[in-house]
């Protein structure tokens, strides 16, 4: 699984959540923008899980903001590509076990 | 297009939630068609990109911003149900660990940006495909387009589903135009990061693109065919 496709791709995740990201513009995005231009951004409320360690992407304790920032997307990658790869382990190993029982011959006599 | 707390009416956030509930079970029954021995870590390498992507809002002008939302990027590259599955996992990891999109707004969140944005951008990736399915750089090309197009439209579903159950009085209209407009800019992002990357896969692994595999298929039955002749 671990091929060398898989591990430069990965490198490259890394870089662009690691680094490249507290270089990334912070303008309010589309919607946020259209919400404060046509006043309803006031309904928004706090997440109730704002004070998470990673909340809005900077790292609690750390206060270098780049650090900061970077270590969220590091630690966010990781999460991500753990919980969406071991996901999918988990429904290829049902698929497998389709497959088995679909081609399993018929031994019922002994 | 992350969607906070407070937006939309409990009703709609509940309903939307049942949505994603379902879209989600059906996801993980329908993706193990997708999902052979190349395809698994495919998936996590996606799901971590868009993550990533995610991250790099550009600006647009006007003192706006924008980011990739991914969903064509991972359709072409996973398979539509993979895809929808791909993009749940980086919105629940974003509103649980980054606090990024509120937790009651993850059904609207996954509705849109995991439904929706797949559905569309898949749908038109095939049908814009299809004219020209042989030949190599339209597969990029065409992806592009077809995310790029995917993002204005979700961003239009969000205004119907504001009008709807959203918690402040805004007209339609007056919000389909600002959101569609605003998109359709950030939707020229989307359609050039799609096209780069789904080109650079395609070209150094096209084994993995889960796009290319009806093309392989299709080639490989021609090439048996001529042997037999």
């Amino acid at each position: 699984m671990l091929n060398r496709f898989t591990l430069v791709a990965l490198a490259v995740v890394f870089v662009i959540a690691g680094i490249v990201s507290s270089y990334a513009s912070s303008s309010p995005d589309g919607l946020e923008s259209v919400a404060e231009d046509k006043s309803f951004m006031e309904t928004a409320k706090d997440p109730i899980n704002a004070e998470t360690p990673f909340a809005d992407y900077s790292t609690k304790g750390i206060d270098n903001e780049r650090f900061s920032v970077g270590l969220s997307g590091v630690v966010g990658v990781a999460v991500v590509f753990a919980a969406a790869g071991g996901l999918t382990l988990l429904i290829r190993g049902r698929r497998r076990d389709d497959d088995h029982a679909e081609t399993a011959p018929a031994t019922t006599s002994s | 297009m992350h969607v906070p707390d407070g937006f939309f009416t409990a009703p709609t956030s509940v309903t939307t939630g049942v949505v994603a509930a379902v879209g989600v079970g059906v996801a993980l029954k329908m993706s193990r068609r997708e999902l052979d021995e190349r395809a698994t870590p495919m998936a996590g390498l996606v799901a971590a990109f868009i993550f990533a992507g995610q991250m790099i809002n550009f600006p647009v002008g006007g003192g706006t911003s924008g980011h990739l939302i991914g969903a064509g990027l991972a359709a072409v590259l996973v398979g539509p149900w993979t895809a929808v599955l791909c993009m749940s996992v980086v919105l629940v990891v974003q509103a649980l660990l980054m606090a990024d999109g509120g937790i009651t707004a993850l059904g609207t969140n996954i509705t849109l940006m995991a439904m929706v944005a797949v559905v569309v951008a898949w749908a038109l990736f095939k049908a814009i495909h299809a004219l020209n399915s042989r030949s190599q750089s339209w597969l990029a090309v065409s992806a592009a387009i077809a995310a790029g197009l995917s993002v204005p439209v979700t961003a239009a579903v969000f205004a119907g589903l504001f009008a709807v159950g959203g918690e402040a009085p805004i007209s339609l209209g007056t919000l389909l135009a600002a959101m569609v407009s605003v998109h359709a800019l950030i939707g020229v992002g989307e359609a050039v990061i799609t096209g780069l990357v789904v080109g650079a896969v395609a070209s150094s692994r096209p084994d993995l693109v889960y796009a290319l595999k009806g093309v392989r298929a299709k080639a490989q039955e021609r090439a048996e065919g001529a042997s037999t002749c």
